[in-house]
């Protein structure tokens, strides 16, 4: 049974790869034009504006190698489609996958081909080498990072800060000052986004990065320390100093839980402000400027998430990586295509667009178009090997990931009781524990 | 699949040549004729039905890899886990009060149905949201339930009603004293001082957190007013905003642009007892007359910070399973009333006329005729909803929020959640798929007798 499926499948896939090979190629592209004539497949998360961006750079590397590029949207179900596709002899040649776990997970499968020799060296010598730890699985580099994000941003309108008379704090104790000030002011200081679960593990993640450090926090994203760890009750603890004053999060806790995160944001910059801050990635700034109107740098600011009891400030962080897949039938072009990625030519295409960060520490801060993502790219590069990845991404899905259970659901119940650091940090574990056993 | 085909097949093969007599060639034939016929039947019901629940129960003795056997673990498992018990209560909720509303109230409407002028307009207008995806009416009722009466309908209705009746008694809710030490928070949401003063005392209560737009426009700076001394017997101050816009202000001191706060209810208490009241002034200039001599503590009570009336909490994880019932019910209510209107239709009216002439009066012919005439229809809906109510899904996890999803939970989302969602345990959820098909059978072979009786 299974056995036809596959067969009718290869034949249905095999037709469709011809139909869509069949097209002509572009005469007009200059340069080298060494893969003239080979077709380069990339698949990727991507739609909209994000879509637009990314042909950009596809274009770019036709015009620079004469090669053929197409893109193929996967939605966010990336593995499913993926598995589908190789499954149905259709696969493409390069995956850019969203996350660090399904990274390991194709590694795992063994759908990936290792990254060349050349490719390694020229990302080697251009990116920080955590991006090269988060591309490697059992000591093969598999995926090179061409998007990040930057998750240690708190957004604030400079407005709010002005009635208050108040600066961007340079560390969580000042911060919280920051926030009393503001929220004296009859502005609420923060909107919390917490019906999304992964905004508050974003919080957490944070805190503990800068107060813990970058290694505890490897030891506890890889479930080596368990989550009842003194070092986690004290990040819950430094956490609930700001969850539980009613006066810094708007509307109080049970507004919080309330409040999904676009509407968290839309507290602050929509049309009606009813808070002074809030915090999440840099994508922040593009549902800011996007949706809401308001210009970066001018109606909206940030500052970088600060640091905890005098430590180094967290760089929480993530990004899509590039793959190129053993079952693609153009692994030579494949592994062109990420060597081009791997250059800051690629890098400046994107950017000059806007919406986009790169590790690429070769990129000029010039190359970004507004002053906020040359700020959120410069923060990121400066960070160096002490950034981290999100932890919840990390984790198994069950634990970091999933609606109304594990991580997500226990922060929630914390953000009602912020008091509870030690039951919420047992909670955790017994979660944990469950999830990295299966 | 394969076991059915293997079964079929021999029976094709002997059909060829020989046969003892014609009589007995012919039965063979008839046989094999209806084999035939029966074979795409059985060969889809064979692949789609019977070998995935063959597949489950066997799936679900084995982990979430799918490699180990691990006998009877998932099911012990399956009624250890909170999360999962829940839904299991959840489950046995909807099971029960569900099905008693819907043929309930469909009962009720359709008998209503039947004695008003409009009644096929009326029963249509009820069928409508059969024609609404569950998805579709998901996030309708999402909506109408959300907390914020500018968005939830429901919450809209609750504070109109619930302000014409007691008034709207807004205060500050996100005012507080400047100096909590001095002015610390009662037991009943009041703020009292905690040193005392006396008649001929002036003492300014300083507080924040007023949102620039709400305080009124006629309320004026409260420095004049601060510094004017108290005559004999009086006890003075102002309320006033201790937070200078823009910074620069000095906590506790009445600073030249610092406005006072009007309208605000101030009581002076003695012994527990409040023995005057006075309000603000524009200035925030209170004043209490001709108080007898002693020590008073003042106190501004909760109604200056009441928060207007909020509505109900229908997403909150108390009411979440009535709310997502309460959709469910809107979209069903149309289909069990028109099934029983249909069953009404074709009652025997002379049973009806003779208990009419024999003084029944209505109450007493719904109760003593139409009832038990109607109860194999009644019946029909209640067990139908029964098995439908046990597969619902779409409603609870598109009305419960992320925090509550947890709440809400009932045993399908739990299975779903399990093995896909994000559990990737598909031992466990194939556990849980078993559980759910063990419920439904009692259900279904009710409805399956009840057919065969109806049919004989």
């Amino acid at each position: 049974m299974r056995r036809i499926i596959t067969a009718t499948a290869t034949v249905l896939g095999l037709a469709l790869t011809a139909t869509a090979c069949g097209g002509g190629d572009d005469d007009s592209a200059k340069g080298e034009q060494k893969l003239k004539g080979q077709t380069v497949n990339v698949a990727g998360v991507w739609t909209g504006v994000e879509m637009k961006n990314f042909k950009k750079v596809l274009d770019a590397f036709s015009e620079k190698t004469g090669a053929k590029t197409n893109f193929v949207p996967t939605g966010d179900n990336v593995s499913t489609v993926i598995g589908s596709k190789i499954e149905g002899g259709k696969a493409p040649d390069v995956v850019m996958v969203p996350q660090v776990g399904v990274l390991k997970q194709f590694a795992k499968k063994g759908w990936l081909t290792p990254l060349s020799k050349k490719v390694g060296e020229k990302a080697g010598a251009t990116f920080a080498t955590v991006w090269k730890k988060y591309g490697t699985v059992d000591n093969t580099y598999y995926g090179l990072y061409f998007k990040a994000t930057h998750k240690s941003t708190v957004w604030y309108t400079p407005q709010s800060f002005e009635q208050a008379g108040v600066q961007p704090p340079k560390s969580y104790d000042e911060m919280l000052k920051t926030a009393k000030t503001v929220s004296d002011s009859g502005t609420p200081a923060f909107s919390v986004g917490g019906e999304d679960g992964w905004t508050l593990t974003d919080w957490f993640e944070n805190i503990y990065l800068s107060q813990a450090g970058p290694e505890m926090y490897d030891k506890l994203a890889s479930h080596s320390i368990p989550w009842t760890d003194p070092s986690v009750v004290k990040a819950l603890t430094t956490l609930g100093k700001l969850f539980g004053d009613k006066n810094l999060v708007s509307g109080g806790s049970a507004e919080a839980l309330r409040t999904d995160f676009p509407e968290s944001v839309e507290n602050v910059f929509g049309s009606e402000p009813k808070a002074g801050m809030v915090y999440e990635g840099d994508f922040v700034g593009g549902l800011i400027s996007g949706q809401f109107h308001k210009k970066l740098g001018e109606e909206a600011r940030f500052f970088p998430f600060p640091a905890v009891d005098g430590k180094k400030a967290p760089v929480v962080s993530g990004g899509d990586a590039a793959v190129v897949l053993k079952a693609g039938k153009n692994q030579k072009a494949a592994m062109a295509f990420l060597e081009y990625l791997a250059s800051p030519e690629a890098a400046a295409v994107w950017a000059e667009a806007g919406g986009f960060v790169s590790p690429n520490t070769n990129l000029k801060p010039t190359a970004y178009k507004d002053e906020t993502t040359r700020a959120i790219a410069e923060s990121l590069v400066d960070a160096g090997d002490s950034v981290r990845f999100d932890m919840s991404d990390q984790a198994p899905a069950a634990f970091g990931g999933t609606v109304g259970t594990g991580e997500w659901k226990i922060l929630q119940d914390f953000l009602k009781s912020p008091s509870d650091a030690k039951g919420t940090a047992r909670k955790l574990e017994a979660a944990a524990a469950k999830a990295y056993k299966d | 699949m394969s076991a059915t085909v293997r079964k079929v097949l021999p029976a094709n093969a002997g059909s060829t040549p020989s046969g003892p007599t014609p009589r007995s060639r012919a039965a063979r034939r008839r046989k094999l004729v209806s084999l035939g016929f029966l074979l795409p039947a059985l060969l889809l019901l064979g692949s789609l039905v019977a070998y995935p629940i063959l597949f489950s129960v066997g799936r679900s003795f084995f982990d979430a890899s799918g490699d180990t056997f691990v006998g009877a673990d998932n099911y012990t498992e399956m009624f250890q886990d909170p999360a999962t018990t829940k839904a299991i209560r959840n489950s046995a909720i909807w099971v029960i009060v569900a099905p008693v509303l819907l043929t309930g109230l469909g009962l009720i409407l359709a008998v209503l149905s039947e004695k008003i002028r409009w009644a096929t307009a009326f029963k249509l207008l009820m069928f409508m949201p059969m024609a609404i995806s569950f998805l579709a009416a998901g996030i309708i009722f999402r909506v109408a339930y959300e907390a914020d009466p500018e968005r939830g309908v429901l919450n809209a209705m609750t504070v109109g009603v619930h302000d014409a009746f007691s008034g709207d008694t807004k205060g500050y809710p996100t005012a507080h004293p400047q100096n909590p030490r001095t002015i610390p928070a009662q037991k009943d949401g009041s703020y009292r001082t905690a040193k005392s003063v006396s008649p001929g005392d002036t003492a300014d209560l300083g507080l924040v957190g007023v949102p620039p737009k709400d305080i009124p426009k006629a309320a004026k700076p409260a420095a004049a007013a601060s510094s004017a001394p108290a005559a004999k017997g009086e006890l003075r101050g102002v309320v006033f905003i201790d937070f200078t816009l823009g910074g620069g202000g000095k906590p506790g001191r009445v600073d030249p642009t610092e406005r006072g706060l009007p309208g605000l209810a101030v009581e002076a208490v003695k012994g527990g007892e409040v023995v005057a009241t006075a309000t603000t002034g524009n200035d925030g200039t209170y004043r209490f007359e001709d108080l007898p001599s002693g020590d008073y503590h003042l106190q501004l009570p909760q109604k200056d910070f009441a928060e207007a009336y909020q509505g109900i909490s229908w997403l909150g994880p108390s009411l979440i399973t009535p709310a997502i019932i309460g959709a469910y019910l809107w979209i069903w209510t149309g289909f069990s009333m028109v099934l029983i209107g249909a069953g009404l239709a074709s009652l025997p009216r002379d049973a009806l006329e003779a208990a009419r002439m024999d003084g029944a009066n209505e109450w007493q012919i719904f109760r003593k005729i139409t009832v038990p005439l109607l109860s194999p229809v009644l019946g029909v809906v209640f067990v139908t909803t029964v098995i439908n109510v046990m597969k619902v899904f779409d409603l609870v996890y598109i009305i419960a929020p992320g925090p509550v999803q947890q709440d809400a939970s009932v045993l399908a989302t739990r299975m779903w959640l399990v093995s896909f969602g994000g559990g990737n345990n598909q031992g466990l959820g194939s556990a849980l798929g078993v559980l759910l098909l063990l419920l439904v059978v009692p259900a279904m072979a009710l409805n399956i007798r009840r057919f065969r009786r109806s049919q004989s």
